[in-house]
Protein backbone atom coordinates (compact mmCIF):
# COMPACT_ATOMS: atom_id res chain seq x y z
CA UNK A 1 0.00 0.00 0.00
CA UNK A 2 2.41 2.32 1.14
CA UNK A 3 4.26 2.17 -2.33
CA UNK A 4 1.17 2.44 -4.34
CA UNK A 5 1.13 6.08 -2.27
CA UNK A 6 4.52 6.87 -3.00
CA UNK A 7 4.15 5.98 -6.25
CA UNK A 8 1.09 7.96 -7.03
CA UNK A 9 2.79 10.89 -5.34
CA UNK A 10 5.48 10.77 -7.82
CA UNK A 11 3.26 10.70 -10.53
CA UNK A 12 1.77 14.09 -9.12
CA UNK A 13 5.54 15.77 -9.22
CA UNK A 14 6.07 14.18 -13.16
CA UNK A 15 2.48 15.93 -13.51
CA UNK A 16 3.31 18.72 -12.04
CA UNK A 17 6.84 18.90 -14.09
CA UNK A 18 4.67 18.91 -17.50
CA UNK A 19 2.30 21.83 -16.52
CA UNK A 20 5.40 23.93 -15.39
CA UNK A 21 6.72 23.44 -18.56
CA UNK A 22 3.23 23.76 -20.77
CA UNK A 23 3.56 27.10 -18.78
CA UNK A 24 6.51 28.55 -20.26
CA UNK A 25 4.72 28.95 -23.59
CA UNK A 26 4.23 32.53 -22.48
CA UNK A 27 5.88 35.09 -20.63
CA UNK A 28 2.62 36.14 -18.73
CA UNK A 29 2.42 32.19 -17.29
CA UNK A 30 6.14 31.57 -17.24
CA UNK A 31 6.65 32.52 -13.20
CA UNK A 32 3.94 30.62 -12.18
CA UNK A 33 5.20 27.79 -14.30
CA UNK A 34 8.40 27.21 -12.65
CA UNK A 35 7.07 27.62 -9.38
CA UNK A 36 4.43 24.90 -10.22
CA UNK A 37 7.72 22.47 -11.71
CA UNK A 38 9.56 23.38 -8.36
CA UNK A 39 6.44 22.55 -6.22
CA UNK A 40 6.50 19.21 -7.87
CA UNK A 41 9.89 18.70 -7.41
CA UNK A 42 9.76 19.30 -3.01
CA UNK A 43 6.90 16.77 -3.42
CA UNK A 44 9.39 14.36 -4.78
CA UNK A 45 11.46 14.99 -2.37
CA UNK A 46 9.21 14.84 0.62
CA UNK A 47 7.85 11.55 -0.45
CA UNK A 48 11.27 9.69 -0.75
CA UNK A 49 12.08 11.04 2.43
CA UNK A 50 9.25 8.58 4.11
CA UNK A 51 10.95 5.98 2.68
CA UNK A 52 11.30 2.98 5.06
CA UNK A 53 14.91 2.13 3.24
CA UNK A 54 16.36 5.68 4.70
CA UNK A 55 17.77 4.88 8.30
CA UNK A 56 20.18 7.59 8.77
CA UNK A 57 19.37 11.28 7.80
CA UNK A 58 22.76 12.79 8.79
CA UNK A 59 24.50 12.31 5.30
CA UNK A 60 21.00 13.66 3.74
CA UNK A 61 20.41 16.77 5.90
CA UNK A 62 24.11 17.60 5.22
CA UNK A 63 24.07 17.07 1.23
CA UNK A 64 20.48 18.93 1.55
CA UNK A 65 22.22 21.92 3.39
CA UNK A 66 25.43 22.22 1.39
CA UNK A 67 23.53 21.81 -2.05
CA UNK A 68 21.17 24.31 -1.48
CA UNK A 69 23.86 26.93 -0.03
CA UNK A 70 25.73 26.52 -2.96
CA UNK A 71 23.23 26.55 -5.33
CA UNK A 72 21.59 29.79 -3.92
CA UNK A 73 24.73 31.46 -4.02
CA UNK A 74 25.73 30.95 -7.47
CA UNK A 75 21.75 31.17 -8.75
CA UNK A 76 21.31 35.11 -7.10
CA UNK A 77 24.88 36.25 -7.86
CA UNK A 78 25.57 35.10 -11.26
CA UNK A 79 25.63 38.15 -14.35
CA UNK A 80 23.18 37.77 -16.99
CA UNK A 81 25.69 37.75 -18.98
CA UNK A 82 27.27 34.64 -17.76
CA UNK A 83 24.13 32.85 -17.89
CA UNK A 84 25.40 30.02 -20.32
CA UNK A 85 28.22 29.13 -18.19
CA UNK A 86 26.01 28.54 -15.20
CA UNK A 87 23.63 26.68 -16.74
CA UNK A 88 26.59 24.75 -18.33
CA UNK A 89 28.02 24.01 -15.02
CA UNK A 90 24.38 22.72 -13.25
CA UNK A 91 23.75 20.60 -16.66
CA UNK A 92 27.32 18.57 -15.57
CA UNK A 93 26.15 18.28 -11.74
CA UNK A 94 22.91 16.70 -12.82
CA UNK A 95 24.63 14.16 -15.12
CA UNK A 96 27.52 13.88 -12.95
CA UNK A 97 24.70 12.82 -9.82
CA UNK A 98 23.08 10.29 -12.34
CA UNK A 99 26.10 8.51 -13.29
CA UNK A 100 26.91 8.21 -9.25
CA UNK A 101 23.06 7.23 -8.11
CA UNK A 102 23.69 4.62 -11.03
CA UNK A 103 27.36 3.49 -9.58
CA UNK A 104 25.17 3.00 -6.02
CA UNK A 105 22.63 1.16 -7.28
CA UNK A 106 25.18 -1.26 -8.82
CA UNK A 107 26.91 -2.30 -5.67
CA UNK A 108 23.67 -2.37 -3.59
CA UNK A 109 22.01 -4.72 -6.19
CA UNK A 110 23.53 -8.41 -5.59
CA UNK A 111 22.02 -10.53 -8.88
CA UNK A 112 21.20 -7.62 -11.42
CA UNK A 113 19.16 -8.27 -14.94
CA UNK A 114 20.18 -7.31 -18.20
CA UNK A 115 18.24 -4.92 -18.60
CA UNK A 116 19.46 -3.12 -15.21
CA UNK A 117 23.28 -3.66 -16.32
CA UNK A 118 22.35 -1.82 -19.68
CA UNK A 119 20.76 0.73 -18.13
CA UNK A 120 23.19 1.46 -15.43
CA UNK A 121 26.14 1.48 -17.95
CA UNK A 122 24.10 4.36 -20.22
CA UNK A 123 23.75 6.56 -16.76
CA UNK A 124 27.11 5.94 -16.00
CA UNK A 125 28.72 7.04 -19.45
CA UNK A 126 26.16 9.69 -20.27
CA UNK A 127 26.31 11.25 -17.12
CA UNK A 128 30.09 11.22 -17.28
CA UNK A 129 30.50 12.90 -20.47
CA UNK A 130 27.47 15.68 -19.32
CA UNK A 131 29.99 16.27 -16.45
CA UNK A 132 33.11 16.28 -17.88
CA UNK A 133 32.12 18.11 -20.87
CA UNK A 134 29.87 20.97 -19.11
CA UNK A 135 32.99 21.30 -17.13
CA UNK A 136 35.16 22.22 -20.20
CA UNK A 137 31.72 24.08 -21.57
CA UNK A 138 31.68 26.27 -18.41
CA UNK A 139 35.77 26.75 -18.51
CA UNK A 140 35.60 28.11 -22.35
CA UNK A 141 32.81 30.63 -22.00
CA UNK A 142 34.09 31.84 -18.27
CA UNK A 143 36.66 32.73 -20.11
CA UNK A 144 39.58 30.14 -18.21
CA UNK A 145 40.41 28.24 -21.52
CA UNK A 146 40.93 29.57 -24.92
CA UNK A 147 37.34 29.87 -26.97
CA UNK A 148 39.38 28.40 -30.48
CA UNK A 149 38.51 24.92 -30.83
CA UNK A 150 41.69 22.55 -30.26
CA UNK A 151 41.97 20.39 -33.10
CA UNK A 152 44.92 17.64 -34.17
CA UNK A 153 45.51 14.88 -36.27
CA UNK A 154 43.92 12.17 -35.98
CA UNK A 155 41.33 13.84 -34.07
CA UNK A 156 38.56 11.56 -35.15
CA UNK A 157 39.89 8.63 -34.99
CA UNK A 158 40.83 9.35 -31.39
CA UNK A 159 37.08 10.03 -30.23
CA UNK A 160 35.84 7.13 -31.98
CA UNK A 161 38.33 4.69 -29.98
CA UNK A 162 37.82 6.51 -26.85
CA UNK A 163 33.68 6.07 -27.50
CA UNK A 164 34.83 1.89 -28.82
CA UNK A 165 36.13 1.59 -25.68
CA UNK A 166 33.55 2.93 -23.57
CA UNK A 167 31.06 0.92 -25.37
CA UNK A 168 33.32 -2.09 -24.67
CA UNK A 169 33.45 -1.59 -21.15
CA UNK A 170 29.98 -1.09 -21.29
CA UNK A 171 29.47 -4.31 -22.80
CA UNK A 172 31.88 -6.44 -19.71
CA UNK A 173 30.18 -5.06 -17.00
CA UNK A 174 26.96 -6.69 -18.35
CA UNK A 175 28.63 -9.73 -18.52
CA UNK A 176 30.69 -9.71 -15.18
CA UNK A 177 27.60 -7.60 -12.99
CA UNK A 178 30.28 -8.58 -10.34
CA UNK A 179 33.32 -6.78 -10.68
CA UNK A 180 32.05 -3.28 -10.02
CA UNK A 181 35.49 -1.72 -10.68
CA UNK A 182 35.02 -2.00 -13.88
CA UNK A 183 32.15 1.00 -13.70
CA UNK A 184 34.63 2.76 -12.40
CA UNK A 185 36.88 2.77 -15.46
CA UNK A 186 33.87 3.29 -17.50
CA UNK A 187 32.91 6.75 -15.64
CA UNK A 188 36.80 7.50 -16.64
CA UNK A 189 36.53 6.79 -20.15
CA UNK A 190 33.10 8.95 -20.26
CA UNK A 191 35.17 11.97 -18.39
CA UNK A 192 37.90 11.72 -20.75
CA UNK A 193 35.50 11.56 -23.66
CA UNK A 194 33.24 14.15 -22.79
CA UNK A 195 36.32 16.61 -22.76
CA UNK A 196 37.65 15.00 -26.40
CA UNK A 197 34.23 16.23 -27.51
CA UNK A 198 34.25 19.68 -25.91
CA UNK A 199 37.77 20.75 -26.41
CA UNK A 200 36.87 20.72 -30.28
CA UNK A 201 33.86 22.88 -30.20
CA UNK A 202 34.25 26.85 -30.79
CA UNK A 203 32.92 29.62 -28.89
CA UNK A 204 29.81 30.39 -31.30
CA UNK A 205 29.33 26.83 -31.76
CA UNK A 206 28.58 26.52 -27.68
CA UNK A 207 24.64 27.33 -28.49
CA UNK A 208 24.62 24.00 -29.54
CA UNK A 209 26.83 22.15 -27.49
CA UNK A 210 24.85 23.45 -24.52
CA UNK A 211 21.68 22.83 -25.82
CA UNK A 212 22.79 19.02 -26.23
CA UNK A 213 24.56 18.75 -22.82
CA UNK A 214 20.68 19.97 -21.88
CA UNK A 215 19.54 16.67 -23.70
CA UNK A 216 22.45 14.37 -22.31
CA UNK A 217 21.33 15.95 -18.65
CA UNK A 218 17.74 14.64 -19.05
CA UNK A 219 18.90 11.43 -20.67
CA UNK A 220 21.26 10.21 -17.35
CA UNK A 221 18.35 11.16 -15.31
CA UNK A 222 16.03 8.92 -17.43
CA UNK A 223 18.62 5.96 -17.37
CA UNK A 224 18.83 6.14 -13.78
CA UNK A 225 14.96 6.00 -13.51
CA UNK A 226 15.19 2.12 -15.41
CA UNK A 227 18.27 1.64 -12.79
CA UNK A 228 15.83 2.52 -9.77
CA UNK A 229 12.27 1.51 -12.00
CA UNK A 230 11.35 4.45 -10.79
CA UNK A 231 8.95 6.41 -13.13
CA UNK A 232 9.34 9.72 -11.79
CA UNK A 233 12.94 9.95 -13.24
CA UNK A 234 11.98 8.30 -16.34
CA UNK A 235 9.32 10.76 -17.37
CA UNK A 236 10.90 13.73 -16.12
CA UNK A 237 14.55 12.94 -17.34
CA UNK A 238 12.64 12.09 -20.86
CA UNK A 239 10.74 15.77 -20.99
CA UNK A 240 14.64 17.65 -20.43
CA UNK A 241 15.73 15.17 -22.86
CA UNK A 242 13.19 16.14 -25.81
CA UNK A 243 13.74 19.88 -24.63
CA UNK A 244 17.38 19.62 -25.38
CA UNK A 245 16.97 17.76 -28.33
CA UNK A 246 14.41 20.32 -29.84
CA UNK A 247 17.16 22.77 -28.58
CA UNK A 248 19.83 21.07 -30.59
CA UNK A 249 18.14 21.03 -33.68
CA UNK A 250 16.60 24.70 -33.70
CA UNK A 251 19.99 25.87 -33.04
CA UNK A 252 21.55 23.62 -35.88
CA UNK A 253 19.12 24.87 -38.37
CA UNK A 254 19.81 28.40 -37.67
CA UNK A 255 23.11 27.86 -39.09
CA UNK A 256 22.31 25.43 -41.62
CA UNK A 257 24.58 22.89 -40.68
CA UNK A 258 24.01 18.87 -39.28
CA UNK A 259 24.36 18.02 -35.75
CA UNK A 260 27.47 15.80 -37.31
CA UNK A 261 28.69 19.03 -38.36
CA UNK A 262 29.25 21.02 -35.71
CA UNK A 263 30.80 17.98 -33.26
CA UNK A 264 33.48 17.07 -35.35
CA UNK A 265 33.26 19.59 -38.51
CA UNK A 266 33.64 23.02 -36.97
CA UNK A 267 34.61 26.13 -38.32
CA UNK A 268 37.48 28.74 -36.78
CA UNK A 269 40.58 27.42 -38.75
CA UNK A 270 39.64 29.22 -41.92
CA UNK A 271 41.70 32.53 -42.82
CA UNK A 272 40.50 34.57 -45.17
CA UNK A 273 41.94 37.23 -47.44
CA UNK A 274 39.50 40.30 -46.71
CA UNK A 275 41.88 43.68 -47.52
CA UNK A 276 40.78 43.31 -50.88
CA UNK A 277 36.55 43.45 -49.76
CA UNK A 278 36.92 46.49 -47.85
CA UNK A 279 39.78 48.23 -49.72
CA UNK A 280 38.53 51.80 -50.08
CA UNK A 281 34.96 51.00 -49.36
CA UNK A 282 34.73 51.02 -45.69
CA UNK A 283 33.21 54.50 -44.20
CA UNK A 284 34.04 55.44 -40.53
CA UNK A 285 30.72 57.26 -39.02
CA UNK A 286 30.88 59.05 -35.49
CA UNK A 287 28.61 58.88 -32.57
CA UNK A 288 27.08 62.34 -33.99
CA UNK A 289 26.73 61.89 -37.10
CA UNK A 290 24.90 58.25 -35.93
CA UNK A 291 23.11 60.60 -33.81
CA UNK A 292 21.36 63.09 -37.00
CA UNK A 293 20.69 60.12 -38.49
CA UNK A 294 18.41 58.83 -35.85
CA UNK A 295 16.70 62.04 -34.92
CA UNK A 296 15.11 62.02 -38.99
CA UNK A 297 14.58 58.27 -38.73
CA UNK A 298 10.73 57.39 -38.12
CA UNK A 299 12.14 53.02 -37.54
CA UNK A 300 14.71 51.69 -36.27
CA UNK A 301 15.72 47.94 -35.28
CA UNK A 302 18.78 46.91 -33.43
CA UNK A 303 20.52 43.86 -34.06
CA UNK A 304 22.33 42.67 -30.59
CA UNK A 305 25.09 40.15 -31.02
CA UNK A 306 27.62 38.46 -28.49
CA UNK A 307 29.74 41.26 -28.65
CA UNK A 308 27.13 43.04 -26.52
CA UNK A 309 27.02 40.71 -23.67
CA UNK A 310 30.85 41.03 -23.44
CA UNK A 311 30.99 44.80 -23.41
CA UNK A 312 28.21 44.78 -20.78
CA UNK A 313 25.91 47.35 -23.20
CA UNK A 314 22.81 46.21 -22.62
CA UNK A 315 21.81 49.09 -20.18
CA UNK A 316 23.28 51.56 -22.89
CA UNK A 317 21.13 49.95 -25.57
CA UNK A 318 18.05 49.99 -22.98
CA UNK A 319 18.83 53.90 -22.87
CA UNK A 320 18.92 54.41 -26.37
CA UNK A 321 15.70 52.67 -27.21
CA UNK A 322 13.71 54.88 -24.56
CA UNK A 323 15.21 58.08 -26.13
CA UNK A 324 14.37 56.99 -29.22
CA UNK A 325 10.79 55.77 -27.94
CA UNK A 326 10.34 59.30 -26.21
CA UNK A 327 10.75 60.49 -29.54
CA UNK A 328 7.82 58.94 -30.96
CA UNK A 329 10.41 56.70 -33.01
CA UNK A 330 9.61 52.78 -33.27
CA UNK A 331 12.26 50.67 -32.11
CA UNK A 332 12.44 46.83 -32.24
CA UNK A 333 15.05 43.96 -31.94
CA UNK A 334 15.96 42.08 -34.00
CA UNK A 335 17.27 38.67 -32.50
CA UNK A 336 18.96 35.75 -34.53
CA UNK A 337 18.65 31.65 -33.28
CA UNK A 338 22.22 31.71 -32.55
CA UNK A 339 22.87 34.94 -31.35
CA UNK A 340 25.30 34.57 -27.87
CA UNK A 341 26.42 31.96 -26.43
CA UNK A 342 22.70 29.94 -25.72
CA UNK A 343 19.73 29.80 -26.83
CA UNK A 344 17.63 32.65 -26.02
CA UNK A 345 20.84 34.49 -24.68
CA UNK A 346 20.00 38.21 -25.71
CA UNK A 347 16.37 37.83 -24.75
CA UNK A 348 17.57 37.48 -21.15
CA UNK A 349 19.82 40.75 -21.39
CA UNK A 350 16.97 42.58 -22.91
CA UNK A 351 14.38 41.51 -20.14
CA UNK A 352 17.05 42.31 -17.76
CA UNK A 353 17.55 45.46 -18.84
CA UNK A 354 13.19 46.21 -18.93
CA UNK A 355 13.02 45.89 -22.86
CA UNK A 356 9.26 44.73 -23.19
CA UNK A 357 9.54 40.86 -24.52
CA UNK A 358 6.98 42.20 -27.98
CA UNK A 359 10.08 44.31 -29.18
CA UNK A 360 12.32 40.95 -29.53
CA UNK A 361 11.33 39.55 -33.18
CA UNK A 362 12.60 36.52 -34.25
CA UNK A 363 14.26 36.20 -38.07
CA UNK A 364 11.47 35.13 -39.61
CA UNK A 365 9.34 38.03 -38.19
CA UNK A 366 11.62 40.73 -38.83
CA UNK A 367 12.95 39.92 -41.90
CA UNK A 368 10.60 41.68 -43.92
CA UNK A 369 10.53 44.68 -42.09
CA UNK A 370 13.85 45.53 -43.06
CA UNK A 371 13.01 46.98 -46.40
CA UNK A 372 10.83 49.83 -44.20
CA UNK A 373 13.50 50.28 -41.36
CA UNK A 374 15.46 53.71 -41.97
CA UNK A 375 18.15 52.88 -39.72
CA UNK A 376 19.63 49.18 -38.47
CA UNK A 377 21.89 49.14 -35.34
CA UNK A 378 24.24 46.35 -35.14
CA UNK A 379 25.69 46.14 -31.91
CA UNK A 380 28.36 43.06 -31.98
CA UNK A 381 27.11 41.12 -34.26
CA UNK A 382 28.65 39.96 -37.48
CA UNK A 383 27.75 36.33 -38.96
CA UNK A 384 24.47 36.01 -38.33
CA UNK A 385 24.48 39.74 -40.14
CA UNK A 386 26.78 38.68 -43.69
CA UNK A 387 25.37 38.63 -47.02
CA UNK A 388 27.38 36.09 -48.22
CA UNK A 389 25.30 33.61 -46.76
CA UNK A 390 22.91 34.06 -49.38
CA UNK A 391 25.48 35.21 -51.97
CA UNK A 392 28.05 33.02 -52.21
CA UNK A 393 27.29 29.09 -52.12
CA UNK A 394 31.31 28.27 -51.38
CA UNK A 395 31.05 30.07 -47.85
CA UNK A 396 31.17 28.03 -44.96
CA UNK A 397 28.25 29.83 -43.77
CA UNK A 398 26.33 29.27 -47.24
CA UNK A 399 22.51 28.49 -46.76
CA UNK A 400 22.55 30.07 -43.09
CA UNK A 401 19.54 32.13 -42.44
CA UNK A 402 21.02 35.77 -41.95
CA UNK A 403 18.89 38.61 -41.10
CA UNK A 404 18.86 41.04 -44.16
CA UNK A 405 19.74 44.33 -42.24
CA UNK A 406 21.27 45.91 -45.80
CA UNK A 407 18.03 46.18 -47.30
CA UNK A 408 17.31 49.06 -44.96
CA UNK A 409 18.24 52.14 -45.68
CA UNK A 410 20.92 53.01 -43.34
CA UNK A 411 22.98 50.50 -41.12
CA UNK A 412 25.20 51.38 -38.26
CA UNK A 413 27.64 48.63 -37.79
CA UNK A 414 29.43 49.43 -34.37
CA UNK A 415 32.36 46.83 -33.86
CA UNK A 416 36.12 47.70 -32.63
CA UNK A 417 37.35 46.72 -36.19
CA UNK A 418 37.33 45.13 -39.09
CA UNK A 419 38.35 41.43 -37.98
CA UNK A 420 36.26 38.35 -38.87
CA UNK A 421 33.55 36.62 -36.80
CA UNK A 422 33.49 33.10 -35.76
CA UNK A 423 33.28 31.70 -39.04
CA UNK A 424 36.34 33.50 -39.53
CA UNK A 425 35.29 34.99 -43.12
CA UNK A 426 35.11 38.87 -44.15
CA UNK A 427 32.01 40.42 -43.94
CA UNK A 428 31.03 42.50 -47.29
CA UNK A 429 28.32 44.05 -45.20
CA UNK A 430 30.86 46.35 -43.52
CA UNK A 431 31.43 48.04 -47.36
CA UNK A 432 28.15 48.31 -48.45
CA UNK A 433 26.77 51.75 -49.78
CA UNK A 434 24.30 51.97 -46.72
CA UNK A 435 27.17 50.42 -44.19
CA UNK A 436 28.48 53.14 -42.11
CA UNK A 437 31.35 51.72 -39.31
CA UNK A 438 31.46 53.14 -35.87
CA UNK A 439 34.46 51.67 -34.72
CA UNK A 440 34.43 51.59 -31.05
CA UNK A 441 33.92 49.90 -27.89
CA UNK A 442 29.98 49.15 -27.66
CA UNK A 443 29.29 50.56 -24.43
CA UNK A 444 31.00 53.72 -25.08
CA UNK A 445 29.73 54.23 -28.63
CA UNK A 446 26.18 54.02 -27.42
CA UNK A 447 26.73 55.95 -24.28
CA UNK A 448 28.00 58.95 -26.77
CA UNK A 449 25.26 58.13 -29.39
CA UNK A 450 22.52 59.02 -26.43
CA UNK A 451 24.84 62.27 -25.44
CA UNK A 452 24.63 63.59 -28.56
CA UNK A 453 20.88 62.65 -28.91
CA UNK A 454 20.18 64.49 -25.49
CA UNK A 455 21.93 67.63 -26.67
CA UNK A 456 20.72 68.03 -30.18
CA UNK B 1 11.01 -8.58 -18.28
CA UNK B 2 7.98 -7.06 -18.96
CA UNK B 3 7.93 -3.93 -16.23
CA UNK B 4 10.97 -3.22 -18.39
CA UNK B 5 8.89 -2.78 -21.80
CA UNK B 6 6.20 -0.73 -18.94
CA UNK B 7 9.13 1.32 -18.27
CA UNK B 8 10.49 1.68 -22.31
CA UNK B 9 6.46 2.88 -22.57
CA UNK B 10 6.10 5.12 -19.87
CA UNK B 11 9.66 6.67 -21.73
CA UNK B 12 9.03 6.89 -25.21
CA UNK B 13 5.50 8.33 -24.17
CA UNK B 14 6.50 11.29 -22.36
CA UNK B 15 9.37 11.82 -25.12
CA UNK B 16 6.48 12.58 -27.05
CA UNK B 17 4.41 14.40 -24.16
CA UNK B 18 7.94 16.40 -23.99
CA UNK B 19 8.00 17.30 -28.40
CA UNK B 20 4.66 18.69 -27.67
CA UNK B 21 4.58 21.12 -24.80
CA UNK B 22 8.54 22.33 -25.48
CA UNK B 23 7.64 22.99 -29.07
CA UNK B 24 5.06 25.48 -27.82
CA UNK B 25 8.01 27.81 -25.97
CA UNK B 26 8.73 30.91 -27.75
CA UNK B 27 12.62 31.35 -28.35
CA UNK B 28 12.35 34.70 -26.19
CA UNK B 29 12.10 32.41 -23.35
CA UNK B 30 14.86 29.34 -24.68
CA UNK B 31 17.08 30.29 -22.16
CA UNK B 32 15.03 29.75 -19.02
CA UNK B 33 13.57 26.39 -20.69
CA UNK B 34 16.92 25.06 -20.57
CA UNK B 35 17.59 26.15 -17.01
CA UNK B 36 14.03 25.22 -15.83
CA UNK B 37 14.21 21.91 -17.80
CA UNK B 38 17.72 21.41 -16.30
CA UNK B 39 16.49 22.04 -12.62
CA UNK B 40 13.82 19.06 -13.35
CA UNK B 41 16.29 17.13 -14.50
CA UNK B 42 17.86 17.06 -10.90
CA UNK B 43 14.99 14.59 -10.08
CA UNK B 44 17.91 12.18 -9.62
CA UNK B 45 17.83 14.46 -6.21
CA UNK B 46 15.25 10.95 -5.22
CA UNK B 47 17.80 8.25 -5.94
CA UNK B 48 20.74 10.34 -4.14
CA UNK B 49 18.98 10.16 -1.18
CA UNK B 50 18.10 6.77 -0.86
CA UNK B 51 21.70 5.98 -1.65
CA UNK B 52 23.12 8.71 0.99
CA UNK B 53 20.58 7.42 4.10
CA UNK B 54 20.07 3.40 3.48
CA UNK B 55 23.63 3.25 5.31
CA UNK B 56 24.70 -0.15 2.92
CA UNK B 57 28.08 0.21 2.69
CA UNK B 58 30.12 3.55 3.87
CA UNK B 59 31.29 3.77 -0.32
CA UNK B 60 27.23 4.00 -1.27
CA UNK B 61 26.42 6.31 1.15
CA UNK B 62 29.72 8.64 0.29
CA UNK B 63 28.29 7.83 -3.40
CA UNK B 64 24.96 8.98 -2.17
CA UNK B 65 26.44 12.00 -0.04
CA UNK B 66 28.01 13.61 -3.55
CA UNK B 67 25.51 12.96 -6.08
CA UNK B 68 23.00 14.35 -3.31
CA UNK B 69 25.32 17.89 -2.98
CA UNK B 70 25.09 17.55 -6.94
CA UNK B 71 21.52 16.75 -7.39
CA UNK B 72 20.87 19.31 -4.78
CA UNK B 73 23.06 22.16 -6.33
CA UNK B 74 20.61 21.41 -9.88
CA UNK B 75 18.03 21.47 -8.36
CA UNK B 76 17.77 24.70 -5.87
CA UNK B 77 20.32 26.87 -8.36
CA UNK B 78 18.18 25.78 -11.61
CA UNK B 79 14.62 26.94 -10.59
CA UNK B 80 16.12 30.08 -8.53
CA UNK B 81 18.44 31.10 -11.04
CA UNK B 82 14.89 30.74 -13.51
CA UNK B 83 12.60 32.13 -11.47
CA UNK B 84 14.95 35.26 -11.49
CA UNK B 85 14.96 35.03 -15.11
CA UNK B 86 11.44 35.11 -15.66
CA UNK B 87 10.44 37.64 -13.09
CA UNK B 88 12.78 40.05 -15.53
CA UNK B 89 10.52 39.09 -18.37
CA UNK B 90 7.05 39.95 -16.62
CA UNK B 91 8.34 42.97 -15.59
CA UNK B 92 6.29 45.02 -18.33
Amino acid sequence: MEKVIVNLAYLLSASLFIFGLKGLSHPKTAVRGNLTASVGMLIAVLVTLLDKRIIDFSFIVAGLIVGALIGTILALKVEMTAMPQLVALFNGFGGGASALVAGSALMETHEPSIPFLLATVASGLIGAVTFSGSGVAFAKLQGLMKERPIRYSGEQIVKALVGLLGLGLGALIVLNPQSTFLYWILLAVGLVLGVLLTIAIGGADMPVVIALLNSYSGLAASATGFVLENNALIISGSLVGASGIILTNLMCKAMNRSLTNVLFGGFGEVKAQSDDIYEGKVKATTPEEVALLLEGARRVVIVPGYGMAVAQAQHAVRDLFNLLESKGIEVEFAIHPVAGRMPGHMNVLLAEVDIPYEKMKDLDEINPSFEQTDVVIVVGANDVVNPLAQTDPKSPIAGMPVLEVWKARTVVVIKRSLSPGFAGIPNPLFAMDNTLMLFADAKKALQEIVNALKES
Amino acid sequence: MEEWVMYLTVFVLSMFVGFEVITKVPPTLHTPLMSGSNAISGITIVGALISAGSGHSTLTTLLGFIALVFATINVVGGFLVTHRMLEMFKRK
